[in-house]
Formats: structure tokens, sequence, C-alpha cells
């Protein structure tokens, strides 16, 4: 014992780590009271990123970044003991630290505490921010299965949507001419490298800050922020009233954060890694790419927007959902600071929160999205099993009507549900729309023959709420 | 963070404040060259995209195809790397027009790059993502799509149907 505190002595002696560790653990923060665990997240988020650091250089041992072999490596890592696991535990840590770096911001954001002298905290965590949103993006994309191969391509020609460099930038993406051996490495590295390399430097960027600039102190309606007094103002507070942050405050970091490790290693086991779609091969013509759920949002919103607004919608979208974070600090960087007195505040996050949930469970359900895997009506729907009825159905869903329109709970949802087609409309209406098409809609002129136009117009007349056929039962009043 | 406190600068002559200008500026002149004998070839291999040449690929012998159908064909990229693995095939849809008359439409969707499929029954393409429609001729027939689908140049040489290779077409 003796010995081992004579090696300290000499390690500290020779290198200061105490001299400098002391001051950073003994700094003095404000006294939070009953907001002291709001102020967990951004640790919690640090934690989060950990968790993905040291899982991600532990499936890095296990993978090859290559377009061929990637998805059998990940198969690989799948069926190896822990690495369902590990798998598992990367997957929940990025859904972790999307949902507590999203909760941060809203806490700094509600707070206000991004005004003076704090800006550049702000600014620096909108970086990380953005740098968060790029890793689960790329990482979604290592997975490399059908649904990352696509990805790269709708991510390129999102990209071709940006003026001039458009045709440039769709192809840095692909990283050549085409999706080939070249497109992985690049996103790998981005992912492995090129941001984890960034979030380190300005996470220790971020830090910094938090101990130079002081941990903001709750707002107070009565004390709106004046750049002037502000700093003496707060070093008599702390002198009044703070507390260590070892341990009087740091001890709800380190509770939480283990709060957020057993939830990640708990949902990694119980629940596991998502399965892994079809193999990257672009001649499979069946593919269904969706977003993971962070992005499901913004996916139903480019779908849903009107056609003349997309380009506008893509690239000013985020461009100035960026544009707003950067500036607030730098417009509103002093003032009230409680969210009492700036009622917006809470409108703006209910407004984001609603949209991400709202349009989250529409991205689910994507009702822009043809069925195409519609099966033909059954027997039992059509009601007939020849006749143009008959023949009407098949009409139906050989001409793709059936992805689009739902009848019996059979098909689509982007087009109306003619399930009782019969009652609402009439011939004439039908064979108009089918004519002329419409926004959603193609036109069938010249794409269907006299007889499928009147079997087709039979089988929809045919769709009744009270079914026509089979007559009615003898002992049933009318 | 520490308690520091630099050495008193010697009092300064005119001569020798010129000289500790120079050195500033001889450190930042030099250190500049090196970062960017560092980072020049470096960002240069980074953006220096694999340019393809544009070649035929044979997809099949002209009897393979049937005039009036349309099907999925695929062929290899023009000088794909040796770890591409299946990523180095691109798929077309294919149309036997008449005798020698052929038309390739790119399976990319002009709207957001999903594939399209081909339903022989409707005579139409369909996007699985967003449900752009487009006629037989590759023409908007409906939804969100902004241009019609893209078409690669397809010969018919030696009793092979070719088609000539061409980048991911970007919107």
């Amino acid at each position: 014992m003796q010995f081992i505190k004579r090696i300290w002595i000499w390690f500290d002696d020779v290198t200061g780590v105490s001299a400098m560790l002391k001051p950073l653990l003994d700094h003095p923060v404000p006294n939070a009271r009953k907001f002291s665990w709001f102020y967990v997240l951004g640790s919690a988020t640090l934690i989060a990123f950990l968790i993905q650091v040291v899982t991600g250089i532990a499936l890095a041992s296990g993978y090859v970044a290559s377009s061929g072999q990637a998805y059998s490596t990940l198969q690989f890592i799948t069926d190896a003991p822990i690495g369902r696991i590990i798998r598992g535990m990367h997957y929940f840590g990025a859904s972790a630290m999307i949902i507590l770096i999203g909760l941060h911001t809203i806490r700094v954001y509600l707070m206000a505490s991004y005004k003076y002298p704090r800006q550049m905290n702000w600014l620096s965590g909108v970086a990380l921010l953005l740098l968060t949103l790029a890793m689960v993006f790329t990482g979604q994309l290592l997975r490399w299965d059908q649904t990352g191969f696509w990805s790269v391509l709708i991510a390129a020609e999102q990209a071709g949507r940006v003026p001039l460099i458009g045709n440039w930038l769709g192809h840095f993406i692909l990283a050549g001419d085409t999706v080939g051996g070249a497109t992985l490495s690049r996103f790998f590295v981005a992912h492995v490298f090129f941001f984890p390399g960034l979030i380190f430097l300005i996470v220790a960027f971020h830090l910094y800050l938090v101990v130079h600039n002081g941990i903001s102190e709750p707002p107070n309606a009565s004390r709106p922020v004046e750049p002037k007094t502000y700093r003496p103002w707060y070093h008599a507070l702390l002198a009044r009233d703070g507390q260590p942050f070892w341990p009087d405050a740091a001890w709800r970091d380190v509770v939480f954060g283990v709060l957020v490790v057993l939830t990640v290693v708990g949902l990694a086991i119980i629940v596991g890694p998502p399965l892994l779609g079809k193999p990257p091969d672009p001649t499979i013509v069946e593919a269904t790419p969706r977003p993971e759920w962070y992005f499901l949002w913004y996916y139903a919103i480019l779908s849903i927007i009107p056609k003349w607004s997309e380009d506008l919608v893509m690239i000013w979208g985020p461009a100035l959902f960026g544009i707003a974070l950067i500036l607030l600090p730098l417009v509103a960087g002093k003032g009230q600071r409680s969210p009492l007195r700036r009622p917006w505040s809470f409108v703006i996050v209910a407004v984001v929160l609603f949209m991400i949930a709202y349009y989250g469970e529409v991205g689910k359900v994507a009702p822009w999205s043809p069925r195409m895997d519609a099966p033909p009506l059954p027997t039992a729907v059509v009601g007939a099993i020849s006749g143009p009825i008959a023949y009407g159905a098949q009409v139906f869903h050989d001409k793709g009507c059936e992805y689009c329109h739902k009848v019996s709970g059979y098909g689509g949802v982007r087009g109306p549900d003619l399930t009782y087609a019969g009652d609402t409309l009439t011939p004439a209406q039908i064979t108009t729309r089918i004519y002329s098409g419409g926004t959603n809609m193609p036109s069938y002129r010249g794409n269907m023959t006299s007889d499928q136009l009147s079997a087709l117009l039979a089988f929809l007349g045919s769709r009744h709420r009270q079914p026509v056929l089979p007559p009615p039962e003898p002992n049933s009043n009318p | 963070m520490s308690d520091h406190v630099p050495p008193e600068a010697a009092p300064q002559s005119g001569l020798e404040i010129g000289r500790r200008k120079f050195l500033v500026r001889l450190s930042i002149a030099v250190g500049s060259i090196g970062a960017a004998l560092v980072a020049v070839p470096s960002v240069a291999f980074l953006l220096g995209l694999r340019k393809s040449p544009r070649i035929w690929r044979t997809v099949g012998k002209l009897d393979d195809f049937t005039v009036g159908t349309t099907v999925n064909v695929s062929f290899e990229d023009p000088s794909p790397l040796p770890w591409a693995g299946v990523t180095a095939k691109t798929a077309a849809w294919l149309r036997r027009v008449d005798d020698r008359e052929f038309i390739a439409f790119s399976m990319i969707c002009t709207h957001l790059g999903c594939p399209v499929r081909w339903l022989a029954k409707a005579n139409l393409f369909m996007c699985p993502c967003h449900g752009g429609v487009f006629y037989a001729d590759g023409q908007v027939a409906s939804g969100p799509p902004p241009k019609p689908l893209n078409r690669y140049p397809v010969r018919v040489y030696n009793n092979e149907v070719q088609i000539l290779t061409m980048p991911v077409p970007i919107t």
C-alpha cells in the first residue's frame, strides 16, 4: 500500500495530473435544486457516444468494409456468440444518443442556457447534433443490406437537387460514376474515422467551455442576462450558493448514465439488433427502402408536400433548420431566460416534437407508397368466380389499381378506398377518372381494352354497402 | 488552468520587435506549407471520383428477347473494383420494340432514386417509394417524379443485344 502510494506521489509529481484534474472536479456549480435532474442529459449523451465508440470498435473488428463482402460480415457478426448483443447495443446506443442529444438541446433551448456567455457552448453543441445525425445515417448504411444500398442512391438523388453542384455532390456521395467498390469504403471512413474524430474534438471543446463559462444556473424571470454584469454576478452566486461538481452534482450524472447503459444493454439482449434485409444486389427488383425511425418523419414530410415545393423543401428545409440553430444565440444572446416569459419556446418545442412523433407514425404507414405486394382479391370479396365482375376484379389487380386503392381491406391506401365505389360513383364518373387520370393516378386511355373497361366498371359498380349478391335471406327484413 | 506566469519578456528594441514579427510570420508560413503538403494530396485522393469509361455490355442474344415484352436485364459496370461484389451489377428494363429496335430504361426513379418496377399487365412502371408512375415510354404518368425515366443507348451487334453503360443519372 505504502509502495503504491509512493508510485502515485512520484507519478503526480512528474505529470501534474491532480493539479490539472482537481480544479475540474472541485469547480463550483450552481445548486439547481428541483431542476437538478435536467442537467444530466448532456453527460448522458456523452455516455451514449462512449457506448458507440466501444461497441463500434468491437463491430469494426468483425466487419469488412467492402461492397462485395460487408453483407456477409454482418451475417457473421450477428451469428457470433456475443456479436448479436454488440450489434444490438450499437443500434440502441444510436437511438439513445439521438434521443438524449435531442432532449439536451430542448433543455438548453427552453432554459435559454445558450445566452451570454454560453453562445459558443450552443454552437459547438449544434455541430455535435448535426454530426450525430450524420453518424446515424452513415451507420444505418454500413449494414449494407438492400435498404443500405438504396439509401446511398436516395441520398445521392437528394443531394442532386442542390443547385449548381448537385450533380457533382451526388456522384461524390457515390464515390464515382456508379455504386461500386469505392462507395461503401467512403461511408465507412466517414462513419468510423472522420465524423467520430470531429466529434471527439468538438466534445473536448464543448466540455472545456462548460468549465470555462460555468454550468448555467436555472433561469429566473426576475433576472434577465445582462452581458456587462453577468460574469461577476455568476461568480458571486457560486461563492454564495455553489457546490463542488464532484460529487454533489456529478452523482446524478453517474446514476442516470448507468441507467442509460442498462437500458441499452437490456434492449440489446431482449429485443436484439434489427434484422438484415436482402443482400445489396441492385438486380433484385423487389426493394422497398425505408429510413430508420429518426428520419421517418422527414421521409413522411417529403412524401406529402406538393410536388412543386419539393426542391425548395429538400434544400431549404435542412438549410433553414441549420441556420435557425446557428442564429439563435447570436440574435437572442441576452435578456430573458425564463421559459415562462418565452412562451413561444414551448410552442416551437411542441411543434417539433409533434412533427417527429406524428409524421413518424405517418411514415411507418407510408400511405403514399403503393402496396405492390397486394394479392389478387379473393373470391369471397369479389363475389363471383366468372363473368364480368370476376374479370373486372382481375383487371383491378393486373392494372395496378389495387396497389393504390383498397377494396374490402385489400390493397393500398394512396388513392380513395373503393370498397363501396358502387354506392358513391357512377360508371361515367369512374370512366372519366380512369381515362383522364390525375395528379397521383396515371391515365389508362389507350392502356385498357373496352372489354377490360366494362368488366372493371361492372366490378366497381358491384361494390355496395349492402351486398347485392347473393340475394337477401328470405326471413330478413328489407 | 495552471498558475504558470510567462517569464517577463526583455525590454524590446525596435530591431527586436522586427525580428520577432519576422519569426512569427516565418513560422506561420512554413507551418502552412507543411500542413498543405499533407492535406492537399489527401483531399485530392478523397475528391478523386472514379470515372468509368462507357462501354457496350452484352445483356443477351437477340433471340432471347420477344418483341413487345419488357424484361429485367443486368450487366456489369465498365471497370468494377475486384471487391465490388454484387454491387458491380446494374439492372435495367429492356424492351424489344421490333425486329432490330430496343429501348433500355434505367431502373432508378427520377424522383428520389428508388428502383422502379415494370408492371407488364398494366403497361406501366411504378415506384414503390412514393408511388411515381411512368408510362411504357418512360414519360411521367403520375406522382412526384419530375422527369421521364432515363434511357441507356442499346444496339444489336453480332446478334447480341448490348447496352452502353453510363454514370448513375442524378436528377
